[in-house]
């Protein structure tokens, strides 16, 4: 089996998708001249041209909005994000308009339209470029949220969004970009939204995690397994709407989590992956679930500071030795 | 026209009430409707509300003390009236009608919701709590707060959180799946919480039915049911054994002495041991058998005392306290009851032997129901055994011995043998123990019944 970047990964989702559906096409900052700044758009302009293939100015909400549109007319627009901190801005077509728009028109617009870009931290980008948004855009019904932490993820998970008739969120990682994987060439991949996937499995306790933070949880149970523990890491690719059976399954079975995700903890998606399995598995827990998340400050600069703030391989191990009451 | 409040039956099975605290003091303003106190019923802490309008005249109940449903223990009357008919007219539960009001709709549903609030651990956790605080701490903490009519002897209320047992959400479930007392898990977690691999450890260490089950060559199969009956505690048992531990410590112990004739049991056991070697048992082996009979005939002896409930078993399990180098050890005769008396001879000699070269497993000291323990052959006239907990009850067995005896009116020599029974009183009544006292002498002094 071909093993490609996630880059790639999401070149071939677009490319498959676009050829598929001629009604499919992508706007964004540098997508169609520059082949994207990260290259995820590369021969795509030559491929499809400039109607299906479009360069905005820097405009997040406008060209947003521009999408919404074209999205109720019966296109299928992919829109870019450079990343999702530029994103912020366009939150008011994201939020008020395409997450709204099948409920507020009394079903007669659905908006079958796809917001993708990097989310979450790199490398020293600092407070206002390393942030992970996927608990705001999960709190708003109306829209899917997928978090693909591998190309093949990023690949199904991709063309399933552009196929599906409602907007959804895709958010994927620049530190993903370059990350290799297996992704077959003789058959279609797709992924379910709403489905997660149990990528490694054991019987101590679960690592419940997503996107880029699947890295991590899947170092950090190597590391584990040395040590005897083996734990179960569960992928939730989607965090809207969440798989709360993969949830329940899983706490059932070893009786302790450890919830990890990128972002800050308040409010955070681990905050409802707790909550579920609070719900769902009262009976079943044999120790306090453990989150594990960035640092509640704004992402520091500082090369020392900014690896402080992060959550890591070594912060979840302390915290799957936590629920298992290994000192 | 004056009100009487009365101990109200505030869950369909109260039999009485603890007045855990007046809400209203004597003088204020009452409205009909308003909460005038919290009473602890067998099931949760209820409102009781005023079904009058006035001024609230006397309270007749302290803070912390128990009533019978429909004692009177308050009085609300319009400040001017005479109510001293009404109270000189309240005495004990006998006095109060039998009719207690039945509880209103809308206190059921109260009570329902409290019950719902606070599940399973509270009752586990309370009685926790009430053993392992000092008498004199609680009642210091919790004066009486009302000079009241009766004298105060207060019983205290439970204490806090203090001695909580703290337990994850599995290890109650899984002790609740395997019948196992929380109270006796030790918890390795933070804390003290009692989590999964203790559980785990616990039912490892507990003998299993199916390892006691079936004895070779035994004359009796044990019978298809449970191995035993757990009863919810009463309101009355719960008292009991609230007070009771308060006055002599975590188990409430008394003793009850009673001295057999062992002359036909001597005669038996010269008569076997002429038959031969193999015919030959011990007097303890006798006392053993006699005592597993007894135990079959009065299961309510035959039972643990589990904190919120008792056990009592169907089954009877010896353990037999032997006194080794540095200590002593109880091996079990697993279903004594239904062993020949040459089984328990050669079981009780065999574990003995094993006892003292330390070569017991685990399951075979673990899980009696009752205990024996024979200081006889140290020449020990009586003396009082210490219940090994859970358990309710244990015999201590003294020597036999020549003594000068009035038998129908003559004076005369026989062999005698003292016994003395400590007896958990939260379970075992004096009564309830002397009854099977009774039975264990007449199965003593007619050995031949053991053979029955």
């Amino acid at each position: 089996m071909p093993v490609i970047t996630y880059r790639d990964a999401l070149n071939q989702a677009l490319r498959e998708e676009m050829q598929r559906d001629d009604r499919v096409f992508l706007m964004g900052e540098e997508v169609a001249v520059y082949q994207g700044a990260y290259k995820v758009s590369k021969g795509l302009l030559q491929e499809f041209g400039e109607m299906r293939v479009v360069d905005t100015p820097i405009t997040e909400l406008g060209f947003a909005g521009v999408g919404v549109g074209a999205a109720m007319v019966g296109l299928r627009p992919v829109i870019e994000f450079m990343t999702w901190n530029f994103a912020l801005l366009a939150l008011d077509q994201v939020v008020n308009a395409a997450a709204k728009m099948l409920y507020m028109s009394g079903g007669q617009y659905n908006i079958p339209m796809v917001f993708r870009g990097p989310n979450g931290a790199a490398l020293q980008l600092s407070a206002q470029h390393s942030q992970a948004w996927e608990s705001w855009l999960a709190h708003i019904p109306g829209l899917k949220v997928v978090t693909p932490g591998t190309p093949y993820d990023a690949k199904g998970l991709l063309k399933s969004a552009i196929r599906d008739d409602n907007p959804v969120i895709v958010l994927e990682g620049e530190m993903l970009y370059n990350t290799k994987g297996e992704v077959p060439d003789d058959e279609e991949v797709i992924i379910p939204i709403g489905k997660a996937e149990l990528k490694r499995e054991g019987s101590h306790a679960s690592i419940i995690t997503h996107g880029k933070m699947i890295l991590v949880a899947l170092q950090a149970a190597d590391q584990l397994a040395k040590e005897g523990i083996n734990v179960d890491v569960v992928d939730l690719r989607t965090v809207r709407p969440m798989d709360v059976d993969a949830i329940t399954s899983t706490v059932r079975k070893t009786n302790r989590a450890v919830v990890l995700e990128e972002g800050w903890e308040i409010a955070g998606i681990g905050a409802q992956v707790v909550d579920f399995v609070q719900r769902e598995c009262f009976d079943d827990l044999d120790a306090p679930v453990v989150r594990v998340h960035q640092a509640d400050v704004p992402m520091p600069y500082a090369k020392n500071l900014e690896r402080a703030a992060k959550p890591d391989v070594a912060k979840t191990i302390a915290a799957v030795k936590k629920v298992m009451y290994i000192e | 026209m004056a009100t009487k409040v009365v101990m109200e039956a505030l869950s369909p099975t109260m039999e009485e009430g603890r007045l855990v605290k007046w809400l209203k003091n004597e003088g204020d303003q009452v409205k009909n409707g308003e909460t005038l106190a919290e009473v602890e019923t067998d099931k949760a802490i209820m409102e009781l509300v005023a079904r009058g309008e006035g001024v609230l005249r006397k309270r007749l109940l302290p803070e912390n003390e128990a009533a019978p449903v429909g004692q009177l223990i308050a009085v609300i009357a319009p400040p001017d009236e005479n109510i001293d008919a009404l109270i000189s007219g309240a005495g004990g539960a006998s006095a109060a009608p039998s009719a207690a009001p039945p509880p209103p709709a809308d206190v059921v549903a109260k009570a329902n919701e409290t019950a719902g609030a606070s599940p399973v651990p509270r009752t586990g956790a309370q009685a926790q709590g009430e053993t392992s605080t000092p008498p004199q701490e609680k009642v210091t903490s919790t004066p009486p707060a009302t000079p009241a009519s009766r004298p105060a002897a207060a019983a205290p209320a439970p204490s806090g959180n203090g001695g909580r047992t703290r337990s994850s959400p599995l290890a109650r479930r899984m002790a609740s799946e395997r019948g196992l007392d929380l109270q006796a898990v030790q918890g390795s977690g933070p804390g003290g919480r009692i989590i999964k691999r203790d559980i785990e450890a616990a039912v490892a260490a507990a003998p299993s039915a199916q390892q006691a089950a079936p004895v070779p060559g035994s004359l009796f199969p044990v019978p298809e049911g449970p191995d035993f009956r757990d009863a919810p505690l009463t309101q009355i048992r719960k008292t009991i054994a609230r007070r009771l531990s308060e006055s002599i410590g975590p188990i409430p112990t008394f003793y009850l002495t009673a001295e057999f004739d062992m002359e036909r049991v001597a005669e038996m056991r010269t008569a076997m041991a002429a038959m031969g070697d193999e015919y030959k048992v011990s007097f303890n082996d006798i006392v053993l058998k006699a005592v597993a009979t007894a135990l079959s005939q009065h299961p309510e002896v035959n039972a643990h005392w589990l904190g919120d409930k008792i056990r009592y078993f169907n089954r009877v399990h010896i353990g037999m306290a032997v006194a080794i180098e540095d200590g002593l050890i109880t091996p079990v005769i697993f279903d004594a009851d239904r062993k020949r008396m040459s089984e328990i001879s050669r079981e009780a000699r065999e574990l003995a032997k094993r006892a003292r070269e330390r070569k017991l497993k685990p399951e075979e000291y673990t899980g009696s129901t009752f205990s024996v323990s024979n200081l006889g052959m140290f020449g020990i006239d009586q003396f009082t055994a210490i219940i090994n907990p859970p358990e309710v009850g244990i015999l201590a067995v003294g020597a036999l011995e020549e003594k000068p005896v009035v038998v129908d009116g003559q004076l005369t020599q026989r062999k005698r043998m003292r016994v003395t029974m400590s007896c958990d009183h939260r379970v075992v009544d004096g009564a309830l123990g002397a009854r099977f006292l009774q039975t264990l002498r007449r199965l003593i002094e007619n050995p031949l019944m053991l053979v029955y």
